[in-house]
């Protein structure tokens, strides 16, 4: 009974003998704010994949065409999509509100007359796949080049260092400004690398560069640390190549930390996606996104706040989902884990 | 604690050196990418790109391009905006500076005190409804859309209850504060808040965790067989302790917020700062704005980092000789 | 009055709740100390030594803790204590150094700065006043140029200084009593012999008493007068040093002893270990799951009895117990329990 507080340790009790995995798995299983963030994701996810289903057999619209004149049914009347203002001089249009009938704009029109729930979930899609394609990306960019500088370490340690403290103090929506104003209407030409502009893939690729020295700083961190242990010297001592090592030893030593990583980063990249969509320089007409829909609901904001409104909610319940659901990963996998020395 | 300083400016003017150099990288060298094309703007005409190669040295080596944006910047200030014919960049940039600063350092102010209160308070009435509370906030500050939340409170504060609750709150924009503080702090409140309250949620959070996991350090131990009482043991042992990677952490929000992260709560609330310089040289691809802002906003960014890194080693004597 | 005792324990009992039931650390431990005595309390990790005296001065903090028994302190029971009283005593009357001095001090103060504190905490004297006693206290201690040193950081000193930073502290207020929780297993052996001269010079000038926890029955025979051996919450054996030393009662002591090396004297092969692992059996004598000696009447709680003295709580018969330890050392084919006990560990 020596240091630390005499108090008897009240761990969980997990079944001795299973794997790490299964151990932590079983915790979080167990964990009930962490299981209903899951399903609450999963909803979700579900629902904005379902996108054409409700676009095509329910609300029978297609989102990205603008119905300027067309009508729809309110009560059984027959309505204009968007509305003459009554307001000012009467010169202006206001798309129709929310109706309540999921068959019938059931949370109203944009200003070029689109079904907004509709718009809603495709563009679900596009930010959950941005979020999860950039985390995936970013986490497995980083992953490498944190490996690489944390195993070798002298000068190839010292130029990524150096590389990530950079990125690092250089605030990343500017970096995220930067590389979309001049990547947006010329696309990325870079060897083998071609995106188009306006493609999806610009800014999943931008949003996860942004973000690498986020996960590379802790997880040089843990190799460095690692470095130090017995069993790598060991296996120096057999002969296994720098590669074998890396792959064998120091990765599997290192995968809870970028697994909890993961939907921590898959938040924090879908609200900077939301962000850059918001600002213009993100996803890029005719696609749309919960950020571009926040956008598109701003110039309505005082008339129709329901597009804003909802839209952020999407992208707020999903982000909260997201934190509760990697803090349960954290808890149960490696609780030291952290993102830029915050949340 | 001198040498410290001068190493840690040192490294502050190398790191500048380098965000300059990745700029300068991604404007003027991004492979197939023509710059005096983006920099002339959309539909630009074949007498201003000429002008711009002319002004920016597109036919000579990139070192000199470098340098020679540098002294458009720095130097000579007369970085013009094409798109806005003729605009000088650097003084909009000046005059939006106060903006910015006023709206971030008031939001810092805000949500340092809040965030460290209620951090406090969680770890130390751990168990009780504080404690939960506190949690959530930490967990909606990493998750709301914090433009969002500017547009909701704008929602609510000028349209829904404007007539009633809110009817103090003055119409959206900035008021400079050598001309009325009072009607420049009543302009900024609501900005204010809404920044801080993101970022208390977050602080407080990860101070609850610090203090929780210092509350059970050794030296906590020690000072309670010394006889303090458990109030001073919280505050001048473990929340001092717990206070450090706060800072650090803090330094690197408030250069994150001066140089981008305020630009969303600037455009939302109407406030002609640096942020919104940024958006509308977006809107219409304004790129010598851009690089202006960027390099301007990289500039405070490392100047609050360092200035706070030497501030964190006042905090820790164990840093000021490493 | 010198043999009225500083500190006198009677029946403390320290449980823990815990997530399947409750965990009783301390389990009935009576001992008392003399003014300026110093009483070794010995046994493995585990055994209860660190949590009873962390019970002694109040410093369980959680709320699944439950203490009951009687700690009488200079005629004041400390556990009917207020916190506010208990505060009084803590660090002015009775001191206590920990294990590891890399993490018992602040890291952000400079330790003249902590050493004052303790002081201010307890006597009202000014900032001055009580930095000047910290420098005495550091000289006093051995830290050289201490004018200077009073002003550093726990990070600038060695393992060895740190710990003489901590007595330093725990002396501030001349304490009654000081309580020692391994103040030297974190260092180097040199240090260790060191701290120890320090601990008994200091013990001369200031007269404390003292209560050393180790698991060094090295530490213990250099520096205690009385001795107190713990198992599984309990004690099991408890007299004067040479009593201990020289005929030692229970077979746990008999295995802590013949587990020290020795220089000099026979060479053996292989340096005898307890066999088995530290933690009190369910009922009965604590330490039968692991005793070569076991019988029948293990199944009952042994009391702590003896003449003259020297306790143990045993079932062995009084007399002849020297000639039962002797069968025991001779080797693993004099004691068939031994042997069996030898197997179930290879088997492990």
């Amino acid at each position: 009974m020596s240091g630390a507080e005499p108090v008897p340790a009240v761990a969980a009790p997990v079944r001795p003998g299973a794997g790490p995995w299964r151990q932590a798995a079983t915790r979080i299983l167990r964990n009930r704010s962490a299981m209903t963030a899951g399903a609450g994701l999963f909803l979700i996810a579900l629902v904005c994949l379902l996108a054409p289903v409700y676009a095509g057999s329910i609300a029978h619209t297609d989102p990205f065409v603008s119905n300027i004149s067309g009508t729809t049914v309110v009560g059984g009347q027959e309505v204009q999509v968007l509305q003459q203002s009554t307001e000012g001089l009467g010169l202006g249009v206001t798309p129709i509100g929310p109706t309540g009938d999921p068959g019938h704009y059931l949370l109203g029109a944009d200003n070029q007359g689109r079904d907004v729930m509709a718009r809603l979930l495709y563009g679900g899609r596009n930010s959950l796949l941005i979020g999860v394609s950039s985390a995936l990306l970013c986490c497995a960019l980083a992953t490498v080049l944190g490996v690489v500088a944390g195993y070798f370490g002298g000068w190839i340690d010292a130029v990524l260092s150096r590389f990530f403290d950079v990125i690092w103090a250089f605030p990343v929506y500017l970096l995220a400004i930067c590389l979309s104003v001049v990547l947006l209407t010329s696309g990325l030409h870079l060897g083998p690398v071609h995106i188009d502009a306006g493609s999806l893939a610009l800014p999943i690729v931008i949003i996860a560069l942004i973000y690498v020295p986020y996960v590379a700083r802790p997880l040089r961190g843990q190799v460095m640390a690692l470095r130090g242990k017995e069993f790598l010297h060991a296996a120096v001592g057999l002969g296994a190549s720098d590669l074998r090592i890396m792959r064998r030893e120091v990765l599997p030593n290192i995968l809870p930390t970028v697994v909890v990583f993961l939907p921590l980063m898959t938040a924090l990249n879908m609200l900077t996606e939301s962000a850059l969509s918001f600002l213009s320089v993100g996803v890029q007409s005719p696609d749309a996104s919960w950020g571009t829909i926040i956008n598109d609901g701003l110039a309505l904001l005082y008339t129709r706040p329901m597009i804003t409104i909802a839209a952020g909610l999407f992208v707020a319940l999903t982000a909260v989902a997201l934190n509760v659901f990697g803090d349960g990963v954290r808890d149960a996998l490696d609780p030291n884990a952290r993102l830029r020395g915050g949340a | 604690m001198i040498g410290y300083i001068l190493r840690r400016f040192g490294a502050a003017v190398l790191v500048l050196f380098a965000i300059s150099v990745l700029v300068f990288l991604i404007f003027f060298a991004t492979p197939g990418v023509d710059p005096a094309a983006r920099i002339a703007g959309k539909n630009a005409d074949p007498a201003t790109l000429e002008q711009v190669r002319a002004s920016f040295g597109f036919d000579q080596p990139l070192p000199v391009q470098y340098l020679m944006m540098m002294k458009h910047l720095f130097v000579s200030h007369d970085l013009t905006s094409f798109v806005n014919r003729g605009t000088l960049v650097i003084p909009q940039i000046m005059d939006a500076v106060p903006v910015t600063l006023s709206l971030v350092v008031g939001a810092a102010v805000i949500w340092m005190v809040l965030g460290v209160a209620m951090g406090t308070l969680a770890g130390a009435m751990r168990g009780t409804l504080v404690d939960p509370l506190v949690m959530l906030l930490g967990v909606f500050g990493v998750s709301l859309p914090v433009y969002w939340l500017g547009e909701v409170v704008n929602l609510v504060t000028q349209k829904e209850l404007h007539d009633s609750v809110f009817s103090w709150v003055p119409p959206l924009g900035y008021v400079p504060l050598s001309q009325s503080p009072g009607q420049w702090a009543l302009h900024l409140l609501l900005p204010w808040l809404t920044l801080a309250l993101l970022y208390a949620g977050i602080y407080a959070r990860l101070l609850r965790g610090e203090l929780i996991q210092a509350l059970n350090e050794d030296y906590v131990r020690t000072a309670r067989a010394k006889g303090l009482s458990e109030r001073r043991i919280l505050i001048r042992h473990a929340l001092r302790c717990s206070l450090i990677p706060i800072v650090s952490l803090f330094g690197l929000d408030f250069g994150a917020l001066v140089g981008g992260a305020a630009l969303l709560t600037e455009v939302v609330f109407g406030l002609p700062g640096v942020g919104k310089l940024t958006y509308q040289a977006l809107q219409n691809l304004d790129l010598p704005v851009i690089m202006g802002t960027v390099l301007y906003a990289a500039f405070f960014v490392v100047l609050a980092n360092a200035v706070v890194d030497v501030l964190y080693a006042r905090l820790d004597p164990r840093v000021r000789r490493a | 009055m010198p043999d009225q005792p500083i500190l006198e324990v009677d029946d403390l009992r320290v449980r823990f709740r815990t997530g399947g039931g409750h965990f009783t650390a301390v389990d009935g431990l009576s001992f008392s100390v003399r003014p300026g005595e110093v009483l070794g309390v010995v046994g493995e990790s585990g055994s209860g030594k660190s949590v009873s005296m962390l019970g002694v001065l109040g410093l369980i903090r959680t709320p699944n803790a439950e203490i009951s028994g009687k700690v009488v302190f200079r005629g004041r029971d400390l556990l009917a204590l207020k916190d506010r009283e208990m505060r009084a005593v803590r660090g002015r009357e009775i001191a206590m150094i920990f294990q590891d001095p890399m993490t018992a001090l602040t890291p952000v103060y400079t330790v003249g700065w902590q050493i004052a504190e303790q002081i201010r905490a307890h006597e009202r004297i000014s900032k001055r006043e009580a930095r000047d006693r910290a420098v005495r206290l550091l000289d006093e201690v051995g830290i050289p140029a201490p004018g200077k040193r009073v002003d550093s950081y726990p990070h600038e000193f060695s393992g060895g200084m740190r710990q003489r930073v901590v007595i330093a502290m725990a002396l501030s207020c001349n304490p009654g009593l000081l309580i020692a929780d391994e103040p030297t297993t974190a260092l180097d052996v040199t240090t260790q012999a060191q701290i120890l001269d320090l601990m008994r010079r200091l013990r001369t000038d200031h007269g404390s008493a003292i209560v050393m926890i180790t698991h060094d029955m090295g530490v213990v025979s250099e520096i205690a007068d009385e001795v107190l051996v713990m198992y599984g919450g309990r004690a099991v054996e408890r007299g004067a040093r040479r009593d201990v030393f020289h005929a030692p009662r229970h077979p746990y002591t008999w295995g802590l002893l013949d587990s020290v090396p020795r220089v000099g004297g026979p060479r053996v092969r292989r340096l005898p270990t307890i066999p088995g692992t530290p933690g009190a059996s369910a009922g009965g004598c604590p330490f039968a799951d692991r005793c070569t000696h076991r019988h029948a009447a293990c199944e009952e709680v042994p009391a702590l009895t003896g003449g003259s003295g020297h306790l143990d709580a045993c079932w062995l018969p009084e007399e002849g117990r020297e000639r039962i330890r002797r069968g025991d050392r001779s080797g693993p084919e004099a004691s068939p329990a031994r042997q069996s006990a030898r197997a179930a560990d290879e088997e492990r």
